[in-house]
């Protein structure tokens, strides 16, 4: 019933995705969209035989009239499953109502079109996808109307549709369900025309998310609810240091827990550890328990974060590799030593701590295995399984599951928590694995965002503003050693740590910018807006002083200091301007700070109100300015402005730390590092959304930079003291 | 191994257990009703969180030697509480949920509260719902949704 409408019809076809259509087997249409660059990549690698595509498509109505639309992302909170089939069903005119949404399987069809895997990173999807989607449902929408044209013998001119419905002259009418056998024998159209903004339905209006109510009565299964018949639960023992393997363990009090199935060595990604195999989680977690294990640390570093910060401290005074070079060299020679602040920073491994904790569940089957995981990288999670397992990737099937957030913990370059899942797999050949990682192996697992050291100098003109910057960054490089070293990594400068400094859009014009990239056995990974986390705490912090110094109010200051082109954040902060003016007004025992950032496209302005109570800031307000270009749904949108601030908040909290002592984390669970509780997070977020038509930016990680810095800023108004070293101890 | 007899959303069950079976993997391991979700193990983020004789407990927490005769409820039964209902409710409709795993234990929370204190203040609703962790940081429309549940309850 398969076949490719396009597959090489035409030579004059050069569009860089085409579509391929079917009749489902239980009737209705299936819409998929294929890029040229797969196409061209299946042909390289087998060039004599014929094309085979993956049964997956992106549109399906069914004959109930249902449309079901597949999402190439993970959902873990960002509300991508509900912006993107938002997108699709406006150009196709679907009925809202009867729109369903599901996750894709890693299949290469649902790679991003820029990034040429299936990923989420860097809050790329609305950006990456916008068009996608909706020249997918324009094509959808084009091809239901030719059906309609050609039952009713009229020019498709003549029909309109609207919620699911063709409308012809003379009333007819006919669902897109009706349609929808028609409509798959119809060629796909090459030329579409995508809808005037002004003409969309539902892009643009707050619209609920399609996840909530399953979210709220326990009935969504996330990857750790899954239940597969037979499974089994695997818990490993990891290397106490990084890297270190295992010399001799005992297994006989494990073996006798009731349940425990099996006790054997597996390879980790870092050294080697220990897995148990149990019936259930309970006795998998009493059995690692019991286990006692010799550990070989010879030849691990143990790393220590007071030595950490030292050595690094003491690179910070020296120039690293270049990052930016702009304007003279010795520009500072000329400033007296009194328009001159020299500050020193400190930032230590966060760890992301997502609530549900990692697992992957794989069945090995013979030459076949399935998966179940929340990833944010199904491709090469798919392509590490299928090495272990000796596999190709195709005889892996690869299920996304619903994750409970991740903010870039599932993105893991190695893979690591797949290939151990693999690992254990292979020995269980036949019965399904689930790999669960504790909150202990969370905390202490590693892939942290990486602690960092900035020393800052900056000369100040006459004027107030600043005329010299220089600026070195000392910190794990992110991507050494993975795949996106090349594409990151440029004149040893890997650009994930000085993002959000090296680019800053204030206009300073002597501005010297260099980093060092110590290696460390500590696994690093990106958190929540990568390098922004520390570099916006830094400009900003250092820009709020720079206003102070001046006498000049902090949204004055930033306006006058910004770049001409740095229009979106321009418009953030007036408009921020606007919707703060409750700042002038507030308690005389509480103060404003203001902060602001342009991160992954889209901009953002906040001003925070702060008091400080038991020693600790309480955020009792914050007003958030944006601009993302055009706003899909602004209902998400005001959503992740309110709990990314929230999310932001977690490096100033004193138990918002790791640290390491001679090679050992000293954090075990949420009792030692903790994110942020109700009472840490801003009581009250009013977000603002500068209106736009331009091309959509992401809204995952554009709210977390501002926030830290914002309180701080206003601390200095309370306490007359800058935090330089985060977390707060003491204020 | 013993023999334990548990009420759990108004439904009598016998299991089969070891007496430190914490409650939480009775729940979801036994009786496959993961609803109740594991978050830390150590009663420290509330994602456990279910009704034990009416009182909001940590699942991880407690053995099943310990829950006696004191029924259960659980997310995936107190929807069937007009309190419960109203709860789910108001956070469907206020949109609160983003990745949504804590949720269940933020919903139980609450209802409790509601029960506790229909008109809940401020401060009252950062004192009850001060132990529950949301990484995804959604307190401000929790706070708000709880408001909504209250003015719809008589």
């Amino acid at each position: 019933m398969r076949r490719n409408l396009q597959d090489g019809a035409d030579p004059g076809w050069n569009r860089r995705a085409f579509l391929k259509v079917s009749a489902a087997a239980t009737g209705g249409l299936l819409v998929s969209l294929y890029l040229d660059r797969f196409a061209l990549a299946q042909e390289a690698t087998s060039a004599a035989a014929p094309k085979v595509y993956p049964p997956d498509a992106f549109v399906h109505i069914r004959p109930d009239g249902t449309t079901v639309i597949q999402v190439n992302r993970l959902e873990f909170g960002q509300g991508i499953h509900t912006a993107l089939p938002m997108i699709l069903a406006d150009e196709m005119d679907a009925d809202w109502s009867r729109v369903v949404a599901e996750l894709a399987p890693a299949d290469a069809v649902y790679a991003d079109p820029v990034f040429g895997i299936q990923m989420v990173g860097q809050s790329s999807s609305i950006t990456d996808s916008f068009t996608q989607y909706r020249e997918l449902g324009a094509r959808t929408r084009a091809m239901l109307v030719g059906a309609a044209a050609a039952r009713w013998k009229i020019p498709e001119g003549d029909c309109r549709t609207e919620s699911g419905v063709v409308h012809g002259p003379n009333g007819r009418s006919a669902t897109y369900a009706e349609l929808a056998e028609a409509a798959a024998l119809i060629p796909v159209p090459k030329k579409i025309r995508l809808k005037s903004p002004n003409a969309f339905r539902l892009v643009g209006t707050k619209t609920r998310r399609l996840d909530s109510r399953p979210k709220c009565d326990g009935s969504l299964k996330f990857g750790l609810d899954l239940d597969v018949p037979g499974m089994k639960i695997a818990l490993v023992a990891h290397p106490p240091v990084f890297g270190a393997r295992v010399k001799r363990f005992d297994a006989a009090a494990a073996r006798a827990v009731e349940a425990v199935r099996d006790v054997f060595e597996i390879p980790l990604a870092r050294g080697t550890g220990v897995a148990v195999v149990a019936d259930r989680f309970w006795p998998a977690k009493q059995g690692r328990d019991r286990l006692r294990i010799e550990w070989d640390l010879a030849g691990t570093e143990r790393p220590d974060s007071g030595r950490l910060f030292a050595a690094y401290r003491d690179l910070a005074r020296t120039t690293g590799n270049i990052a930016v070079a702009r304007g003279e060299a010795n520009a500072m020679h000329a400033i007296p030593e009194s328009r001159r602040i020299a500050a020193e920073y400190e930032f230590p491994f966060l760890a992301h701590t997502p609530m549900e904790p990692l697992n992957t569940t794989i069945r090995l089957d013979g030459d076949r295995a399935e998966v179940w995981a929340g990833s944010q990288f199904q491709t090469s999670d798919q392509l590490a399984i299928a090495e272990v397992l000796g596999l190709k990737p195709a005889q892996v099937a690869f299920h996304t599951e619903m994750a409970g957030g991740g903010f870039g913990r599932r993105a893991v370059p190695d893979s690591h928590i797949q290939r151990e899942a693999a690992a254990i797999a292979k020995r269980l050949r036949g019965v399904p694995v689930k790999l669960i990682w504790t909150r202990e192996d969370d905390v202490q697992g590693g892939y942290y965002r990486p602690m960092h050291v900035h020393r800052v100098e900056v000369g100040v003109g006459s004027d107030g503003l600043p005329t010299a910057w220089r600026h070195v960054i000392v910190g794990q490089s992110l991507v050494a050693g993975t795949p996106f070293a090349p594409m990151l990594i440029k004149n040893g400068v890997d650009s994930t740590a000085v993002e959000g400094a090296a680019d800053t859009h204030y206009a300073i014009p002597n501005f010297h910018l260099s980093a060092h990239h110590p290696a460390s056995s500590v696994p690093v990974l990106w958190f929540r807006s990568v390098g922004h986390t520390h570099n916006t705490f830094v400009m900003e912090t250092l820009v709020d002083e720079l206003a102070m110094r001046a006498a000049m109010d902090p949204i004055e200051y930033r306006l006058k200091l910004l770049k001409p082109d740095a229009k979106r954040v321009r418009s953030t902060l007036t408009l921020l301007q606007e919707k703060a003016g409750w700042r002038r007004s507030v308690p005389r025992e509480h103060a404003v700070g203001i902060a602001c950032v342009q991160c992954f496209g889209t901009a953002v302005a906040c001003a925070a109100e702060v008091s400080v109570e038991e020693k600790r800031p309480r955020i009792h307000r914050v007003t958030v300015a944006l601009n993302c270009g055009l706003a899909v749904n602004p209902l998400t949108i005001e959503s992740q402005f309110q709990g990314g601030v929230g999310f932001g908040v977690t490096q100033l909290i004193s138990k918002g730390a790791i640290t390491l002592k001679d090679g050992r984390v000293e954090q075990r669970n949420f009792d030692g590092y903790c994110p942020p509780y109700m009472k840490d997070a801003p009581a009250a977020v009013d977000v603002h959304i500068v209106r736009s038509d331009e091309k959509p930016t992401g809204c995952g990680e554009p709210p977390v930079p501002v926030i830290a810095p914002a309180v701080v800023n206003a601390l200095f108004r309370l306490t007359g003291k800058r935090y330089r070293t985060l977390p707060l101890t003491t204020l | 191994m013993e023999t334990y007899e548990l009420t759990v959303n108004g439904r009598r069950t016998e299991v089969i257990a070891d007496p430190g079976t914490p409650l939480l993997w009775v729940l979801r391991d036994e009786l496959k009703m993961t609803g109740t979700k594991y978050g830390c193990g150590i009663g420290a983020c509330g994602a456990c969180t279910v009704h034990l004789g009416a009182i909001p407990t940590r699942s991880c927490a407690v053995p099943i030697s310990l829950v006696g005769s004191r029924p259960v409820v659980t997310i995936e039964g107190v929807g069937r509480d007009p309190v419960g209902r109203v709860v789910q409710d108001a956070w469907v409709s206020h949109d609160v949920v983003q990745c949504g795993y804590c949720q269940s234990g933020q919903i139980m929370t609450a209802v409790a509260l509601l029960k506790a204190i229909p008109k809940p203040t401020d401060a009252d609703v950062e004192q009850s719902m001060g132990g529950n962790l949301c990484r995804c940081a959604t307190y401000v429309r929790i706070r708000e949704a709880i408001q909504i549940a209250s003015g719809q309850l008589k």
